[in-house]
C-alpha cells in the first residue's frame, strides 16, 4: 500500500477528482449559505443606491473563467435590474463581449420592460487593457464614441450626457485577471474616489483584500462569494428566489464541497506517506 | 544609434507618463502615450500572424515531428481569419441597413460567434477546469508538514478549504453556543471559533498583511527597475547587458 | 554617466514646471485674478499629489544615490538568490542530457515590467545556453515579446561568441489567447521533454498547468514572478522560485554591474522608509485608541489621508482655513 501511494500515478487523483465533482453536479446537490460580512457589504453597496443610479458593469473575463464568474455576473445583473438602475456594460477582454450578451439576453428574457438604450446599453469590448480605464475615467468619448452596435453615444438616451465614468454612481467589476479589479481600483476608484464593488476568481481574491474597504467596498470571492450573494438577493427578492436559474452558484457549491473534502483527504494521505517514508528512511 | 533611439523613446514615454500623474495639464499626454502602445500592439498582430504561418508551414513542409498539429493550427487560423474578415453571417445594424460591414462581428448568429460558442468556449473552459485536477495532484505531492511553518500552513489550508464550503458551518456551527454554555459568556465572543468565521479572519488579517508586505516589496522593485530603464542603466531588454 | 542621472532628475523636475508654465502661457493666463492664479497653479501641479511627489523624489533619490555610491567602487553585498544560481545549473543539466531548455516569458505584453524583467533573465539564460551549446526554445504569447526576445537572444549568442548557433525560429509566437498558449506550450513540453523549464514573467491561472506539466516530465524548473496569487503554485511545483522583488533583483544579480547593485540597496532603503511609516501608523493607531484620540488621532489622520493618501500636503488645510476650496 505504502509503495502504491508513494509512487501514485497522478491519473488516480484525476479520476478521484472527476468522481468528486461529477456526483454533486449530476445529483444537483445544494447546501444552505450563510452570508458573510464581505458579501453583505457588496449587497448593501448596491441595495443602498437610489432607483435610476448609473452603474458601469465591466465584465473582464472570458470563457475560461466563465464557470467560476458567470453566476455572479448574472446575479449582479438581476440585482441592478430589480433596483431599476441604468446599466452600462463594458468589457476589456477580447472574448468578453459574449459575456455581456449573456447579461443583456437575461435582461430581455426576465425583464422585458427594460429597453436597450434607456435602461441598459453596452459599450462592447474595448482594446487597450488598463489604458482604456485611464482614458475613459477622464474622457470617455475619445475612446468610446459609439456603443457595441456602432450607434453614436449622443443617439442613445442614457449616454447623451455621459462624458466620463466619474459620472457613474457605482462601478461593478467581474474580474478574472489583468485588466481587472486591480486596474479599476488603481486607475479609477482610488484616484477619483468612485464607489466600486467586485467579484473575482478564487485565486485573485487574496490579492484584492488589501484594497477593502476604502478603495473597494466589497468583494465576491469565486463561487462561494457568488452563492452567498445569491442568498442575499433571494432573501430580499422572493421573485428571484423562486427562479431555479438564479441559483446557479448555490448549486455549484455542492461540487466545491466534495472537491475540498477530497483535497483535505489527499493532503492527509500525502503526509502519512511522507511520515511513513521518513520513518523508513526513504523520504524524498 | 540602434540603441540610443529606443532608449530615448523609452525615456520620453516614461517621463510623459510621470508628468501626466502630477501635472493636470499634461493628463492627456499619458493617455496619448498609452494609445501609441495600443497602435503598436495592433501592428504586432500582423507580425505574429506572419510568424505563425512561417513556422508552421516550414514544419509541415519538412514533415518534422508533430507536423499534423501544425496543419490543425493553420486550418483553425485561416478559417477563423476568413470568417472574421468577411463578417460571415453578420447582419447589418438596424440604424445602417445598407452598410452590411458595419455589423457587430461577434453578435449571436454570426460565423465568428459560432466558432466562439462551439470551439473557443469549450476548449478554454476545459483548460481552466483542468486546474482542479492539477491543484489536487500538486497538493498531494507537495503539501508536506516538513517543518513548523509548513505545518502551520497546512492547518491554515484545512481551515480555509473547509471554511469556504458548507462543511465549515456544518462542523462548527454549534461551537459558540456550546462555549457560551460552559463559560457563561455570550455566544458572539466565540464566533471566530466557527470555521467559516475563522476563514474570514484569516483572509482579512494574516492574508491581508502578508499580501501587503509582498505588494510593497514588489512595488519598490518596480520603481527601482523602472528607474533603471528610464536612466538606461539596464538595457538588457534592448539585447544588451 | 552618473552626472547624467542627476541631470535627468533635475531635468524631470524642470520639465514638470516648464511644461506647466508653457501651457499656462499658451492658455492666456494673465495672473491678475487671485482665483484665476489658484486655478492656474492647480493646472500646473495637482496639490493632491504632493506627498506622492515627495515619496517619488525621496525613493528615486535614494536609488540614484546608491547607484552613485556603488559606481564609486564601494563593495555592496547581495545575498545569494538560490533561484538565479539554479538557472545556470538547469541549463547545464539540459546540455548534459541533450534536451532543450524551455523559457516562458509570461503571458503579458512587453509594456509589463515583469515581461521586461523576464527578458533580462532570458539574456543570461541565452548566453549560458550559447556557451554550453544547449538548445533554447522560447514560445511567446505576444508578438512584440517575440521580437524583443529574438533581439535579446541574438545579442547574447553574439556576446558568447556563437552567433552561428542562433536560430530565430526557436523563438516563436503561439497565440495571445491565454489557454490556447498554455495548450501549445504544454504540448511542446510533453513532446520535446525539455530538461529545464524556466518561467519568468507575469502569470495567471496557467502557472500551475505549466509547472505541473514540467514536473510530470521531470524537468528542473525555475520560476520568477511578481504575481502574488501565482507564487504558491510555483513554490509547490517548481524546484526554485523567485518571489516578487527577488525577480526584479535578477538583472542586478546576474549582471554583477555595480550600478545595478546600487539600485538594489536603494530599493532596500525604500523598504526601510515603508517599514518606518507602517510602524509609526500602527503606533499612532494604538495610542489613539488607548488615549482617546487627541494628537495621536491627528497624526494618524495626517499619515493615512495626507502622507499616504491623496489629500495633498497642506494645501487642503490652507484652503479650509481660508474658506476656499
Amino acid at each position: 500500500m505504502y509503495e502504491f501511494l508513494k509512487n501514485l500515478d497522478r491519473r488516480w487523483i484525476f479520476l478521484l477528482m472527476l468522481l468528486a465533482v461529477s456526483f454533486p453536479i449530476l445529483g444537483r446537490w445544494s447546501f444552505p449559505e450563510k452570508i458573510s460580512p464581505m458579501v453583505h457589504d457588496v449587497f448593501a453597496a448596491i441595495e443602498e443606491l437610489p432607483e435610476g443610479s448609473k452603474v458601469l458593469i465591466s465584465f473582464d473575463y472570458d470563457p475560461g473563467s466563465q464557470g467560476e464568474l458567470q453566476p455572479m455576473a448574472s446575479a449582479f445583473t438581476r440585482h441592478c435590474a430589480e433596483k431599476k438602475f441604468k446599466m452600462y456594460f463594458l468589457c476589456l477582454w477580447p472574448l468578453g463581449e459574449p459575456m455581456i450578451e449573456k447579461s443583456t439576453n437575461l435582461l430581455k428574457k426576465e425583464y422585458p420592460d427594460l429597453k436597450y438604450g434607456e435602461d441598459f446599453m453596452s459599450f462592447g469590448f474595448k482594446a487597450g487593457g488598463e489604458g482604456v480605464i485611464k482614458v475613459i475615467v477622464t474622457n470617455m468619448r475619445e475612446l468610446i464614441p459609439t456603443d457595441q452596435f456602432g450607434t453614436g453615444l449622443d443617439n442613445i438616451p442614457m449616454t447623451k450626457g455621459i462624458q466620463n465614468i466619474q459620472q457613474m454612481d457605482l462601478i461593478i467589476n467581474v474580474s478574472a485577471g489583468d485588466p481587472g479589479t486591480k486596474q479599476w481600483v488603481q486607475f479609477a476608484s482610488t484616484p477619483y474616489d468612485l464607489l466600486t464593488v467586485s467579484g473575482c476568481t478564487g485565486v485573485q481574491a487574496p490579492l484584492l483584500y488589501p484594497y477593502i474597504p476604502k478603495q473597494l467596498r466589497g468583494l465576491l470571492g469565486a463561487i462561494k462569494g457568488a452563492a452567498e450573494y445569491e442568498q442575499a438577493i433571494d432573501e430580499h427578492y422572493p421573485k428571484i428566489a423562486a427562479m431555479p436559474e438564479a441559483q446557479e452558484a448555490k448549486q455549484r457549491m455542492g461540487a466545491q464541497l466534495v472537491a475540498h473534502i477530497l483535497m483535505v483527504i489527499l493532503i492527509i494521505v500525502g503526509n502519512i506517506v511522507y511520515f511513513v517514508g521518513r520513518k523508513r528512511g526513504d523520504a524524498r | 544609434m540602434k540603441r540610443t533611439v529606443p532608449l530615448l523613446i523609452a525615456m520620453f514615454a516614461g517621463i510623459m507618463l510621470l508628468a501626466s500623474t502630477f501635472i493636470p495639464l499634461t493628463e492627456t499626454w499619458g493617455e496619448t502615450v498609452t494609445i501609441w502602445f495600443d497602435i503598436l500592439a495592433v501592428g504586432a498582430f500582423v507580425l505574429g500572424g506572419g510568424n505563425l504561418l512561417k513556422i508552421h508551414l516550414e514544419k509541415i513542409s519538412s514533415k518534422r515531428s508533430g507536423w499534423a498539429f501544425s496543419v490543425v493550427t493553420l486550418l483553425a487560423f485561416v478559417i477563423t481569419l476568413w470568417v472574421g474578415l468577411v463578417q460571415w453571417g453578420v447582419n447589418p445594424p438596424k440604424l445602417y441597413p445598407t452598410h452590411s460591414w458595419a455589423g457587430n462581428y461577434i453578435e449571436e448568429g454570426s460565423g465568428l460567434f459560432w466558432i466562439y460558442d462551439n470551439v473557443v468556449y469549450p476548449l478554454t473552459a476545459t483548460m481552466f477546469a483542468m486546474l482542479a485536477f492539477y491543484v489536487a495532484s500538486a497538493a498531494f505531492r507537495a503539501f508536506r508538514a516538513k517543518n513548523i511553518e509548513a505545518t502551520l500552513l497546512l492547518f491554515t489550508a484545512f481551515i480555509v478549504l473547509l471554511g469556504r464550503t458548507y462543511a465549515g458551518v456544518f462542523l462548527t456551527d454549534w461551537v459558540p453556543g456550546f462555549m457560551a454554555m460552559i463559560t457563561g459568556m455570550t455566544p458572539e465572543h466565540f464566533n471566530t471559533m466557527q470555521l467559516d468565521e475563522l476563514t474570514g479572519w484569516i483572509m482579512n488579517a494574516p492574508n491581508k498583511a502578508g499580501n501587503r508586505a509582498i505588494t510593497i516589496g514588489i512595488a519598490l522593485g518596480v520603481v527601482s527597475y523602472s528607474l533603471k530603464i528610464l536612466m538606461g542603466v539596464d538595457r538588457s531588454y534592448l539585447g544588451q547587458d | 554617466m552618473l552626472r547624467r542621472h542627476w541631470a535627468m532628475i533635475l531635468g524631470l523636475t524642470t520639465l514638470f514646471l516648464a511644461t506647466g508654465t508653457a501651457f499656462a502661457t499658451a492658455g492666456g493666463a494673465t495672473g491678475s485674478d487671485v482665483a484665476h492664479e489658484w486655478n492656474l497653479l492647480e493646472e500646473l501641479f495637482n496639490p493632491k499629489k504632493t506627498w506622492l511627489l515627495i515619496w517619488f523624489i525621496l525613493i528615486s533619490g535614494v536609488v540614484v544615490y546608491y547607484i552613485r555610491v556603488a559606481s564609486s567602487g564601494k563593495d555592496l553585498k547581495v545575498r545569494e538568490i538560490a533561484g538565479l544560481s539554479a538557472v545556470d545549473e538547469a541549463v547545464g543539466r539540459a546540455t548534459e542530457m541533450g534536451r532543450p531548455v524551455l523559457f516562458i516569458n509570461g503571458i503579458l505584453d512587453i509594456n509589463d515590467i515583469q515581461t521586461l524583467a523576464g527578458i533580462t533573465v532570458l539574456s543570461r539564460v541565452a548566453r549560458t545556453a550559447a556557451e554550453y551549446g544547449a538548445d533554447l526554445e522560447v514560445p511567446t504569447c505576444r508578438a512584440l515579446v517575440m521580437t524583443t526576445a529574438r533581439e535579446t537572444v541574438q545579442e547574447a549568442y553574439l556576446a558568447a561568441g556563437r552567433p552561428d548557433a542562433y536560430n530565430e525560429d526557436r523563438i516563436y509566437y503561439l497565440t495571445d489567447e491565454q489557454f490556447g498558449y498554455v495548450a501549445g506550450v504544454t504540448g511542446t513540453m510533453v513532446r520535446d521533454k525539455p530538461a529545464a523549464c524556466i518561467y519568468m514573467g507575469a502569470f495567471y491561472a496557467e502557472s500551475l498547468i505549466l509547472a505541473e506539466t514540467g514536473n510530470h516530465i521531470g524537468a528542473i524548473q525555475v520560476a520568477g514572478t511578481a504575481m502574488p496569487s501565482q507564487l504558491p503554485f510555483f513554490v509547490a511545483a517548481c524546484d526554485y522560485t523567485l518571489i516578487g522583488e527577488e525577480f526584479f533583483a535578477a538583472s542586478a544579480y546576474l549582471s554583477g554591474d555595480p550600478k545595478q547593485m546600487g539600485s538594489l540597496k536603494g530599493q532596500d532603503m525604500g523598504k526601510l522608509i515603508g517599514a518606518f511609516g507602517i510602524i509609526l501608523g500602527v503606533l499612532m493607531a494604538t495610542l489613539s485608541v488607548l488615549f482617546g484620540g487627541g494628537i495621536f488621532e491627528t497624526v494618524l489622520v495626517y499619515l493615512s489621508e495626507y502622507m499616504f493618501g491623496d489629500d495633498g500636503f497642506l494645501m487642503t488645510i490652507i484652503l479650509m482655513a481660508g474658506g476656499g476650496g
